[in-house]
């Protein structure tokens, strides 16, 4: 499978995304830089890594939404293909449009880092097929605005589509039902506050993100 | 010669710190008396933040050389060589006074300093650690501080994605008017590329990269030279403002650069900013530099000479580049939207000269500045011996399983999740272990291998204030212990020094004191000191601080698979202490928390012993012995035992015997040095107490893994639950009180 991940300035989990996917795939990501306009021949699978993208200013994930790569990243989800977004990439997501909702800042106000239990609410995406669904897993989170929020129709919509996909077991942020990972409409394109690419390793984090990329090189 | 300049009064030279006997040294000099910007770059230059003038002296007593070091003090970072042509850059230093004037953007700049130390080395930064000292817990202003100071540490921390992956808390009264933010970085490079200030020759351009200049922080090496009095709160414009969003790009760019070839010699702007980097390099290379004011980016209008000289603003480097290959830096720094711009060159000429308009400010002999910095002989006086204090002296509690719960939901002893939850601790994917899991160190997997760097913090102030001497030694060997308990082996450490005001004789003997004992330790243990940073002045009103040698150390894993934690005892597995208790309760936490006193001499340390018991226990790690090893340190035995059972979900049954000589509460509490409390299945205990006997180890078993409480002979029973709610409570329990005064 063919992957990219984007770097923006600020971008900081860019490295740790790098090595998840080579880890499973075999294959390294392109890293491609945000001024670029296009992504590599034959990109199949796009990743947006967590970070502070622009320092966070303005809003977490505005400015980076704005940049250079954006549209051809929506331009290739428009094509099926499939996008995670990982925490400031879930975030720039969100901002550009790839998937509802918003992440506000935590409900206790601060940064949050800890081992997050989450289950597997849908296991029939192309991210998660290699899940039992109602799986529990351990996925570390490190985030000061993962409160996801959408208005209750759209939260009532997303739920009924099987576009939530992870919830949290113990909610660190005072997100809305839970929420931990959502889908777009076609399934193509997720964001995730939890961190999957630093649990691909016993000595670091734990196994339990290594079936998302499992899932996602199946389907390619 | 006239005394002063024009505009110059006996009252402004005063007021840059400078005393008469400076100002005569710079006369002298000169040959003339300085103008205002001449005597700003003095007043920075010799300041007690940059020029160690008290501290030098003493300094040369730490052990600095050693088979693993590659580059000692003296350099922006200390480098040791880690194996397989990789090295080790890590380096601590104070944000002390700043963190306690304006306490986020005090600690967060502290973070990012030291940041910029080690990837000025070319080292990537993969780890931060931090040793916190606040005032009483209800101290008016704690709460405050300490929310301040966590949110600094993590929104600079997380935001450059670097791991926070450990440190340690302390409160105590005297900290009540100067707390202590002490941040650690941890870098890795390839020792083929490795940077230094030194390398410039006459003739190179001199490159400014990073963020645009204001007048933040202009003085504030100054004000870190100075006590603190009622008003101090007044220097809140001293105080720079961080954007960790910048030092971000900037270490991405330096390290792009770094790649490239095309650096003579390079320094971060710290203290005292362009001018002490520009000295600096200038000194070292046996250089002049010339400076043009004008071309340095600025961040306001009309800026002086002087306030662009004294600015601290942050996140900036200076560069001095192969001729030539300007267009390098040029093109990177572009791509990552940083300021770039060539602002002088380096001359044969060995003197400073700075022009600005047209016109030259200042033109002064580079080699003074550095190397006739004052340095004091301060006279001092050692503090009054404290008697040893043991637990026979001390009246026998009731009941144990009660002072146990007392003590680990104390301030020092309780669970700092409250605030290790604010910092991103695994970033960068490499870390092993972090303040949350059971382990005497964070462990830091050097990326790509199967070896991890083993990191920690120490100091135990209490037993530094009892015995600066045996502090001093204490501060060192429970490093070293804390890295022996992971498997590790020790290699050096950095240390930052906080004391009170060294012109006061009993201050300067606490410091004199507290650097003998670790000189000795280190020389014993063979754990050089490869950098270090000295804060002095941490007074107010008088009052100083508890003497505080914060110790930094790193040593290495070779094989991850060979490590140990203290999480892993298991139902059945036997508890052996190795070392020996004789019960020492001086300037102990059960004294303080139970007894409510302070006094007594600290724990005496055995360097020898030390060493012997932690090659023994290293050695029966790496034989796969242990399921579980945990340094015994503050609390004694039975704190340890609780941190052990709680990580390990397990409870122990602990075992004393009742004729011994050593009683039962001095066995539990006691702080001996030098011991550890491990645990093993049984047959591998058996083979453990073997090799003891064979080794002349002291290894005594002290009860058994089992249950879901902590007794001692069956009896002083302490639930675990009850045990997890009280240690976890402390924490959230005093922070909350901050948010409901909000509200």
């Amino acid at each position: 499978m063919k992957s990219a991940v984007i770097v923006f300035p600020g971008s900081n989990c860019d490295r740790d995304a790098h090595d998840a996917i080579e880890k499973v795939t075999g294959h390294k990501p392109a890293m491609v830089w945000h001024q670029e306009s296009d992504l590599p021949e034959g990109t199949e699978f796009i990743m947006v890594p967590g970070g502070f993208s622009y320092g966070d200013y303005l809003r977490c994930g505005a400015m980076a939404s704005r940049s250079a790569i954006m549209p051809a990243i929506v331009a290739h989800a428009a094509t099926g293909a499939p996008v995670l977004g990982v925490c400031n990439g879930f975030q720039i997501l969100t901002e550009s449009g790839l998937l509802p909702g918003a992440l506000m800042r935590n409900a206790g106000l601060k940064f949050v880092c800890e081992k997050a239990k989450l289950t597997v609410e849908n296991a029939n995406t192309r991210f998660t097929s290699h899940y039992e669904g109602g799986a529990e897993l351990i996925v570390p989170i490190a985030h000061h605005d993962g409160n996801y929020f959408a208005d209750a129709d759209t939260l009532d919509r997303i739920e009924g589509e099987g576009q939530v996909v992870f919830r949290y077991g113990n909610n660190p942020n005072g997100s809305a039902r839970d929420i931990a990972g959502i889908t777009n409409e076609q399934g193509n394109v997720m964001g995730m506050m939890p961190h999957p690419e630093r649990a691909v390793d016993a000595n670091h984090g734990g196994t339990d993100g290594l079936k998302l990329f499992e899932s996602l090189l199946g389907s390619a | 010669m006239t005394q002063y300049a024009e505009g110059i009064t006996a009252e402004i030279v005063k007021e840059h710190g400078i005393n008469d006997e400076e100002y005569a040294v710079i006369l002298d000099r000169l040959g003339r008396a300085p103008n205002m910007v001449e005597l700003g770059i003095f007043s920075v230059m010799w300041s007690e933040h940059c020029s160690y003038k008290s501290s030098r002296a003493h300094l040369g007593k730490f052990p600095t050389s050693g088979e693993k070091v590659i580059q000692g003090p003296g350099e922006n970072a200390g480098v040791i060589d880690i194996g397989d042509g990789q090295a080790c850059i890590f380096k601590m230093e104070s944000h002390n006074h700043p963190s306690y004037i304006e306490p986020y953007q005090g600690a967060a700049t502290g973070v990012g300093g030291i940041l910029r130390d080690v990837f000025t080395m070319g080292a990537r930064p993969v780890a931060l650690m931090n040793a916190l000292r606040f005032g009483a817990p209800d101290h008016a202003k704690t709460t405050h501080l300490v929310s301040g100071v966590v949110a600094g540490i993590g929104g600079y921390g997380n935001c450059v994605g670097v791991p926070t992956v450990g440190g340690e808390t302390n409160f105590h009264a005297g900290y009540n008017g100067n707390i202590l933010v002490n941040a650690m970085a941890v870098g890795l490079a390839d020792t083929d590329n490795i940077f230094y200030a030194r390398g410039a020759e006459p003739g190179q351009p001199i490159v400014y990269v990073g963020s645009k200049t204001g007048r933040d922080g202009i003085h504030g090496a100054t004000m870190a030279s100075a006590e603190f009095d009622d008003q101090s709160e007044e220097k809140r414009p001293t105080v720079q403002v961080g954007d960790p969003f910048v030092e971000k790009k900037l270490i991405e760019a330096c390290l792009e650069l770094m790649a490239t070839d095309a650096i003579a010699a390079i320094q971060d702007m710290g203290a005292a900013g362009l001018t002490s980097s520009s000295v600096e390099m200038a000194d070292k290379g046996g250089i002049g530099i010339h400076l043009d004011m004008d071309k340095v980016p600025q961040r306001e209008a009309n800026m002086s000479t002087y306030e662009m000289m004294l600015s601290e603003s942050q996140e900036r480097m200076l560069v001095i580049m192969k001729p030539g290959r300007e267009d390098v830096a040029y093109d990177i720094f572009k791509k990552w939207e940083l300021d770039v711009a060539v602002i002088g060159e380096t001359t044969d000429t060995g003197r400073m000269v700075l022009t600005h308009k047209g016109e030259t400010v200042c033109d002064i002999p580079v080699a003074p500045l550095a190397d006739d910095a004052p340095k004091y002989e301060r006279p001092y006086f050692p503090p009054e011996a404290r008697a040893q204090l043991n637990a026979k002296d001390i009246a026998k509690p009731d009941h144990m399983g009660d002072i146990l719960l007392k003590l680990m939901s104390s301030p020092d002893m309780a669970s700092k999740a409250w605030i290790w939850k604010q910092y991103d601790r695994h970033v960068m994917a490499d870390t092993a272990a972090s303040s949350e899991d059971p382990s005497d160190a964070a462990i830091v997997r050097v990326h790509g291998t199967k070896k991890a760097l083993a990191i920690t913090t120490d100091c135990t102030p209490r037993y530094c204030f009892a015995d600066p001497y045996e502090g001093g030694k204490q501060a060192v060997a429970e490093a070293w212990r804390n890295l022996t308990a992971t498997g590790a082996d020790p290699i050096a450490i950095t240390d930052c020094l906080n004391f009170g005001n060294p012109e006061r004789e009993e201050i300067m003997g606490q410091f004199v004191g507290c650097i003998e004992g670790m000189a000795e330790a280190c020389d014993v243990l063979s754990f050089p000191v490869v950098s270090g940073n000295v804060s002095l002045y941490n007074e107010t009103n008088g009052v100083a601080i508890p003497p505080t040698p914060a110790v930094g150390a790193v040593g290495l894993i070779p094989d991850m698979d060979q490590r140990a934690g203290f999480g892993g005892m298991a139902e059945g597995n036997i508890l052996l202490v190795v070392g020996e208790t004789e019960g020492a309760m001086g300037a102990s936490v059960y004294l303080k928390e139970i007894e409510g006193r302070e006094d007594g001499g600290a724990p005496l340390v055995d360097l020898k012993t030390e060493k012997a018991h932690g090659d023994f226990v290293r050695d029966q790690i790496r034989a796969g012995r242990l399921t579980a090893c945990h340094d015994i340190s503050d609390g004694g035995l039975a704190c340890a035992a609780a941190d052990m059972a709680l990580a390990s979900d397990c409870g122990i049954k602990l075992a004393h015997e009742p004729e011994a000589d050593v009683p039962m509460h001095g066995f539990l509490f006691g702080e001996d040095q030098a011991r550890y409390l491990i645990a093993a299945e049984k047959e591998n205990a058996i083979a453990i107490l073997q090799d003891a006997k064979a080794e002349e180890i002291p290894v005594q078993v002290v009860g058994l893994a089992g249950g879901a409480a902590i007794t001692v002979n069956g009896a002083h029973p302490l639930e675990l639950d009850r045990l997890r709610a009280a240690w976890e409570g402390w924490m959230p329990g005093l922070m909350d009180k901050l948010a409901e005064a909000a509200e």
